[in-house]
């Protein structure tokens, strides 16, 4: 009968490790069960020599093994010397393949055969999952890797790349980069396009390929891999080819479904969704627990906190407070009634229907990123136009929303439980209206990182939050006179649609009559004039279509296609009609607004007559820039290319207005009919570098730019998310001479960011060699003047737009010269 | 919380975006145009009306005044170069300096001929007049280059950066490396001198017209004439072609930078000329007054 240890911890991160050293610390019996021959795999495969963080800085490590900011060797060595030393009982090069039994009786098989008895186990293996294996025959062969640490390690070998990712095309530039190493480099695809790779990539791959250094194999898989060999399946039949070592980078599996094997339930079918825990970080499965990145902690710091805590939790010790308690107990700090903080959290829970769902751990986490306020009677929480992408909730008190700009003494009132600001939060638009408190007030505002997360893993939040936007949406298009009751029908019918980018919601001449409201992205309006395509108009989120059919029961006029990726909730045209029929004065406004829309529509059709060729230009000057992503920014830079001289002084003005980098790229970009597309931020309505930001360190600011604050770690998940490749990883450069002494005696480099070699040099020579960081534009948020790229060009070439302003016909057919 | 400022911020940024991209030239509908319209007429008429003994010369009253409107003027005009690098905050925009530049500078001509009263000769305060004039036609130059090159200079770079450009042309030589390999000595001797020749020393005259009439990727051309080349051959001379139109475009590049920016070479000097021979000639005025 083998040994039964106290607790089994899978996975040797920053949790797991922080855990088994807790466990040998309180004695109690325990076994560490990592996959590789080392400890922390994840942090262990990062580039050498990386400068790795420790955020957030106001939260307290709580660990037997230290942990601070510092070059990736030395915490490695630090963890791997403390582990010995607290004599951890660590056992390395063990997969767990699967783990059965219940609470107080676990085993846990390991690949090869043997088992491990534990009564409670304590899950810390990470998200960063299993690499894919190759499905041939021979996909256990020793000379296939999933990983490539250094390309330069290897000589004259016939490498074979698999896989037709970043990742893959990569390590196959790498292999080849250096002729002296004579590797034979082959990549394989099975199909004809390299379509989940970046565009640059596949560009340095194709040139690879024209040059003979890659030679790249479409719609090719490998089919049997032997020694020294490689059988493909191509277009043409079977072939085999010399192989000496197999890179495999076909993605890799989340290991999700391990853990859904292991019993554990989570909380939706999402992607993004985690494990169902208790407050002691137990699953649904009793007895084993889920700490660190799995269960939505990306943190290293929190990982270790967890680790401890958990062996704590299991040890018996009932009465510890997360490490997070005086973060906690400083943010209620601020709100009247001294209370402590488990009697806020029930407060906040019991009160906001949205919470009511929640778990005491995940009221915690969705505090510590929420932030919470006291406002007294007549106090201004928001004001109208402000950008903001936080939703509200309202724990105690009530609020008034001032619903006409004109007439401030029209308001709705918001109550106890309710929430508001959720247009901001589904929009990414601006505030529609000012809202105040009502009587004394406490809110809880959800960034909108933290508001997603809610609404992801709580369906009710969801389908409330939901309901309420459509409603609210409902009364503000049309402004006064309507009352929640007036929209019951519609909103009851409402239902909401994704669209894909470029599909069409109405089309031309079709005879449908529903009605349509943009919930989030943006859709174009177009026209077939002459057999072809003319764009009429841009719609933002927020706006309505299809009203004109409904009212007017003609044909549509027009097609209604999705600029991006939209939702667009879909109301049948007869709810609507009887909306109008009861509500004369909304009739009267539909109707007003449709005859603007269409003395548009006549406008261009006229022109189009008489000049054809401003109209053909106006449209597709309209496409290029959609298809270059303004239909999804808020404000973005385009370059006249008629009266750019290319003195790069905005990105020179850029550098100096940002400790010396600039964040901007004007030659890089694409361009039509002289309007260039920079590369350059585009301040996105749902940013796509906000998806995966492990400290949530991007967020949006009050001039409505997508900035990225102090607390960036450099993981560089922004940089790959970014589609439109705005976001440089570099670290923030020395200080420069002063402009005076630079014209009067040439010291330091001059305007503009400093040469790479000049920087790395002075760096050097100062000490002042800092960790490589996210850059982006900010908008030059908080420079008074506003964008410097913009007050720095000679020409007038540069300007800022936003594109409900830039894409009509007036702005793009007009000359500048 | 939010304040007043946000909100004004708010409607900052809203004029921004809202404002018609102009250029310089027609900045705020020709503002400064119009200002230096005026400011000349105000010159010529108060000219031919103000009646100085014994006749019009820069040290009457008269003359005083245009001479200190002029050599204020040509010193705001030359602080342009450090407010185009000197990127502080504010609510400046260098369009608007640059259309004040321009316009204000053509008025010298007018403010500055006036100021001599057409008395000019051999000296310091002549040679003052005229460094004005040369630095006055260059910037002429510089701003019909800025009006009319940079459709061209656009419509030639066809989206690819500076440095796309020279990979491209690397890339092109490596191919043409490995395709000459099965090539006799002569022809190989063509190629290499081709791919050997440095793309970027050029004369500046080279520069300026654009034309290299030593150009070897030209003349290893010659060695492949159409008709009688076997595969190889072809495919060099293919590469050949491609390496030529690729070294067109990158050297209309720098032609058009080159016609962009040479002006500059004479104008900045030429402006640092003006205010010393300007301090000279306004200390010989007030040591002989």
């Amino acid at each position: 009968m083998p040994e039964t240890y106290r607790v089994a911890i899978v996975g040797s991160g920053p949790a797991g490790l922080s855990a088994a050293a807790r466990a040998a610390q309180l004695g109690m019996s325990h076994i560490l069960i990592e996959k590789t021959d080392h400890l922390s795999d994840t942090i262990y495969k990062y580039q050498k020599g990386k400068h790795v963080m420790a955020t957030p800085s106001n939260l307290v490590l709580r660990s037997d093994v230290d942990f601070d900011a510092g070059k990736r060797e030395f915490i490695l060595d630090t963890w791997d010397r403390q582990i010995e030393e607290c004599k951890a009982n660590v056992r390395l090069n063990s997969e767990v393949t699967a783990i059965t039994g219940t609470t107080g009786a676990f085993t846990i098989e390991i690949k090869g055969g043997e088992t491990i008895q534990a009564e409670a186990v304590i899950m810390a293996i990470g998200t960063q999952g299993n690499p894919n294996k190759l499905r041939c025959p021979g996909a256990d062969m020793p000379h296939i890797q999933y990983q490539l640490d250094d390309p330069g390690e290897y000589f004259d070998e016939q490498i074979t790349v698999v896989g037709s990712g970043d990742a893959g095309i990569e390590n196959a530039l790498g292999l080849a980069a250096d002729p002296a190493q004579r590797n034979i480099v082959t990549i394989l695809n099975r199909s004809a396009e390299f379509a989940r790779a970046k565009p640059a990539n596949v560009t340095l791959l194709e040139e690879a390929e024209r040059d003979g250094r890659i030679s790249v194999r479409r719609e090719t898989t490998p089919t049997d891999v032997r020694d020294k060999q490689l059988v493909l399946e191509t277009r043409d039949g079977a072939e085999t080819i010399p192989c000496d070592r197999i890179i495999a980078r076909t993605g890799s599996q989340p290991p999700r479904g391990f853990v859904e094997k292991c019993g554990i339930e989570f909380t939706s079918e999402e992607r993004s969704a985690f494990p169902k825990l208790s407050p002691s970080f137990e699953t649904t499965q009793q007895g084993i627990h889920v700490i660190g990145a799995l269960a939505g902690y990306p943190l290293i710091k929190h990982c270790m906190n967890q680790g401890y805590d958990v062996v704590e939790f299991l040890n018996g010790n009932a009465d510890l407070k997360p490490a997070d308690e005086p973060i906690l107990a400083e943010k209620f700090s601020a709100l009247p009634g001294n209370r402590s903080v488990d009697e806020w959290l029930e407060v906040f829970r019991e009160n906001i229907v949205i919470l009511r769902e929640l778990s005491p751990l995940q009221m915690r986490e969705l505090m510590l990123d929420g932030s919470v306020a006291a406002f007294d009677a007549g106090d201004v929480i928001f004001v109208r136009n402000d950008p903001g992408s936080s939703m509200f909730a309202i724990a105690e008190g009530s609020v008034s929303v001032e619903v006409n700009p004109a007439d401030t003494s029209i308001t709705v009132p918001i109550g106890r439980g309710s929430i508001f600001g959720e247009v901001g939060l589904i929009s990414g638009r601006r505030r529609g209206s000012t809202v105040r408190a009502a009587e004394p007030v406490i809110t809880l505002e959800l960034s909108r990182t933290a508001a997603l997360k809610l609404l992801a893993t709580a369906p009710t939040a969801d389908r409330a939050v939901r309901q309420i936007t459509i409603e609210r949406q409902l009364l503000q298009m049309f402004g006064s006179g309507l009352t929640p009751q007036d929209v019951t029908e519609m909103v009851e019918a409402a239902e909401a649609v994704e669209i894909r980018a470029g599909q069409n919601v109405i089309e031309e001449d079709a005879d449908d009559t529903d009605f349509y409201v943009i919930q989030r992205g943006s859709m174009i309006v177009e026209k077939t004039i002459g057999g072809k395509p003319v764009f009429l108009s841009y719609l933002p989120a927020g706006s309505y279509f299809g009203e004109m059919a409904v009212i007017d029961g003609n044909r549509r006029s027009a097609t209604v296609k999705a600029a991006i990726k939209s939702e667009v909730i879909k109301f049948p045209g007869d709810a609507f009609m009887r909306l109008l029929e009861r509500n004369p004065k909304v009739r009267e406004r539909a109707l007003a607004d449709m005859a603007s829309r269409r003395q548009i529509n006549a406008f261009v059709e006229e022109r189009k007559e008489s000049f054809s060729g401003a109209v053909d230009m106006y449209s597709e000057t309209a496409k290029f820039l959609i298809d270059n992503g303004i239909g999804e920014a808020t404000d973005v830079l385009l370059i006249d290319e008629t009266l750019c001289v290319g003195c790069d002084n905005c990105e020179k003005a850029c550098a100096d207005s940002h400790e010396g980098l600039s964040r901007l790229d004007r030659e890089a970009g694409r361009t039509y009919a002289h309007l260039h597309v920079p590369t350059s931020c585009r301040h996105c309505e749902h940013p796509h570098c906000m998806a995966d930001c492990p400290p949530n360190a991007i967020k949006r600011g009050a001039d409505g730019e997508v900035f990225i604050d102090e607390t960036c770690i450099g993981c560089g998940n922004c940089q790959r998310n970014c589609p439109y490749g705005v976001i440089r990883m570099d670290p923030k450069p020395p200080k420069k001479p002063s402009l005076l002494s630079w014209l009067m005696f040439g010291a330091g480099p001059g305007p503009g960011e400093a040469s790479y070699s000049w920087r790395k040099k002075t760096a050097q020579k100062k000490g002042l060699e800092q960790a490589k960081l996210a850059i982006k534009c900010d908008m030059c948020a908080g420079i008074d003047g506003g964008p410097a790229c913009v007050r720095a060009c000679p020409t007038g070439a540069a300007i800022r737009v936003a594109p409900e302003k830039f894409l009509t016909f007036t702005k793009l057919a007009e000359d500048v010269d | 919380m939010a304040s007043k400022a946000d909100s004004s911020n708010f409607a900052q940024a809203e004029k921004r975006r809202d404002t018609d991209h102009e250029s310089f030239l027609a900045h705020k509908r020709m503002r400064w145009l119009k200002i230096s319209a005026v400011l000349c007429l105000i010159v010529v008429i108060s000219y031919f009306l103000v009646d100085v003994e014994p006749r019009h010369n820069g040290g009457t009253w008269y003359g005083y005044t245009l001479g200190t409107i002029g050599a204020l003027l040509i010193a705001w005009l030359s602080v342009l170069g450090i407010r185009k690098r000197n990127i502080s905050e504010g609510k400046w925009s260098l369009k608007a300096w640059t259309s004040a530049h321009v316009y204000l500078g053509l008025a010298l001509i007018v403010i500055g001929t006036m100021h001599t009263g057409f008395q000019l000769g051999w000296n310091v305060h002549t040679l003052a007049w005229a460094l004005m004039m040369l630095v006055i036609v260059s910037g002429i130059y510089g701003i019909s280059v800025y009006a009319a090159l940079p459709r061209a200079l656009s419509n030639n770079m066809r989206e690819m950066t500076r440095k796309q450009m020279v990979e491209g042309l690397a890339a092109l030589d490596r191919q043409l490396d490995s395709a000459a390999q099965p090539l006799d000595r002569m022809e190989a001797d063509a190629v290499i001198n081709a791919t050997q020749q440095d793309a970027f020393r050029a004369g500046l005259l080279a520069r300026l017209t654009g034309s290299y009439p030593r150009c070897a990727t030209k003349r290893a051309l010659k060695a492949f004439p159409d008709g009688a080349l076997n595969k190889h051959e072809e495919k060099v001379a293919s590469l050949l072609r491609k390496r030529k139109s690729q070294l067109g475009q990158i050297r209309r590049h720098m032609r058009y930078k080159a016609l962009l920016e040479v002006w500059l070479f004479v104008h900045i000097p030429a402006t640092i000329a003006l205010l010393a021979a300007l301090t000279a000639h306004i200390v010989s005025v007030f040591y002989y007054w």
